[in-house]
């Protein structure tokens, strides 16, 4: 898709359009992927509640996953992790 | 309609049309020569007689910060400044374009330290010409008062939605008396009417919207062509608006004033109040048969181009009077915009350029005769003898 003209964007710089962020993908800037071993989790959510960007999946109060399309790759989650169930692991190019 | 003359300084006569405005907000910072803007005003916020919210603020930077807020929210918004108060606001200045926040600045022009000094030239207003700012300019203190309950108009414009400095010399104007002749109170506020703004505010909680945000590679260049585009509107839009303001008003504003220009052989181009002076020594040249004439453009940003090229194509020689220098080496910033816009002209004026009354320094009849014998002088002999001059600096 090519992006709009001047003549079909709001003016001033603008946004009119509430929660827009969701839409653009931050995930693309990681280096390095989180990945999380469920057979070692517990389930404390220490990862949920660190992670900067919103990027832990939680379902039915339980570690899903990772939202790879917005998870930066900073590594907190990993950090945080008291059973050192998630690694981060290089991208591939 | 209602009018009357009342004794006010050029500043008293600003604040009187703030005061008729009656902006939802306010926010603002005393400085020399303007203070007696901000004080008159928040004296009326004290007194009762406007609702306005008036923000006493630490810094200028913080007044058009609140201001850029303000406007951002949906307030019809004003703040006024000077000098060194441009200065230190200087980088909202340029975000309050950016963000198309329809603030009105009545700004008492005075010269930019340093070395330091409070009395007038343009030096702040001149700074900022490429601020995106539009720049309206007075002769005296009763058009001080007039452009700024124009500017109203012309910033909410919805085919413009810009911000508007309202300019005129400090001391010279802001601090003499004058009569000036104010319009009713309910007159000024039918011709300005309720303020809708033109863009989604950050107060409609019913449709969110972000102000302000990061604009990369991707889109900032998309929003300076809607700045420019805007300005461009505005040329076009402006004569509209001072119709209707001399119509309901009986005035008679203009965008660019000519005065002894129908068969004048030479002319001076100068702004604000020196143009006062120098249409008196128009009117002694014209009693001894000497065809000189004045163009005096009230409007700088967006630039009147061809306001400029209609009045000047006329004369074989005119005189670019600047109270600012540019440092570019070729003259002043009026000087350079009028040479600028007079290459397009099929005729071409010989043009000259003359910078004067930096720091305050007074200008008088005799200096600006001598500028007319110049330039007399230099159409005998067919040769412009110096491009750029200066007045009254010692040698």
């Amino acid at each position: 898709m090519s992006a709009k003209g001047w003549k079909d964007i709001p003016i001033g710089g603008m946004i009119d359009k509430a929660g827009s962020a969701e839409g653009y993908k931050t995930g693309a800037w990681r280096a390095f992927k989180p990945v999380i071993d469920k057979k070692k989790c517990i389930n404390c959510l220490q990862c949920w509640m660190y992670c900067p960007d919103s990027s832990i999946i939680v379902k039915d109060q339980k570690m899903e996953g990772f939202d790879y399309d917005h998870c930066k790759g900073c590594g907190i989650c990993a950090s945080v992790c008291p059973v050192k169930c998630i690694k981060m692991e290089q991208e591939q190019a | 309609m209602k009018k009357t003359i009342t004794p006010l300084t050029g500043d008293q006569a600003v604040a009187e049309a703030m005061r008729q405005i009656e902006p939802d907000v306010v926010a603002a910072y005393p400085i020399t020569p303007q203070t007696e803007i901000v004080m008159t005003f928040s004296q009326f916020v004290a007194d009762g007689r406007v609702k306005t919210e008036m923000i006493p603020v630490e810094s200028e930077h913080s007044a058009m910060s609140a201001c850029v807020g303000s406007a951002a929210a949906g307030a019809r918004t004003m703040t006024a400044t000077s000098a060194n108060g441009l200065a230190l606001m200087w980088e909202i200045v340029y975000i309050a374009a950016s963000m198309r926040l329809p603030i009105v600045m009545p700004v008492v022009n005075r010269a930019l330290s340093g070395p330091i000094n409070i009395h007038c030239d343009h030096s702040d207003t001149m700074g900022a010409r490429d601020s995106g700012w539009i720049q309206i300019y007075a002769e005296n203190g009763r058009e001080a008062y007039e452009h700024a309950i124009l500017a109203v108009r012309i910033a909410e414009h919805n085919g413009i939605i810009l911000p508007v400095m309202v300019c005129q010399d400090g001391f010279i104007t802001s601090h003499s008396v004058e009569g000036v002749e104010l319009f009713g109170d309910a007159d000024v506020k039918r011709f300005i009417g309720e303020y809708k703004p033109g863009m989604t505010t950050l107060l409609d909680v019913d449709n969110p919207v972000t102000y302000g945000p990061i604009d990369l590679q991707d889109f900032y260049f998309e929003h300076k062509r809607q700045q420019t585009e805007a300005m461009k509107n505005a040329i076009d839009i402006i004569p509209g608006i001072m119709d209707e303001f001399n119509k309901t008003f009986s005035r008679d504003l203009k965008i660019v004033e000519e005065y002894m220009m129908d068969d004048a052989e030479a002319a001076i181009v100068v702004l604000s109040s020196t143009a006062g002076t120098a249409k008196f020594t128009v009117d002694s040249l014209r009693a001894k048969g000497i065809k000189a004439g004045l163009v005096r453009p009230c409007l700088f940003r967006p630039f009147p181009k061809k306001y400029i090229i209609k009045a000047l194509s006329k004369v074989k020689i005119a005189a670019v009077l600047d109270r600012a220098d540019s440092f570019s080496g070729c003259g002043g910033p009026l000087f350079s915009e009028i040479r600028s816009v007079m290459y397009e002209s099929k005729q071409k004026p010989a043009l000259v350029n003359y910078i004067f009354g930096l720091g305050g320094r007074d200008i008088f009849p005799a200096n600006i005769e001598a500028v007319y014998k110049d330039m007399f002088g230099m159409l005998k002999t067919g040769k412009v003898s110096n491009q750029i001059n200066y007045i009254g600096v010692r040698e």
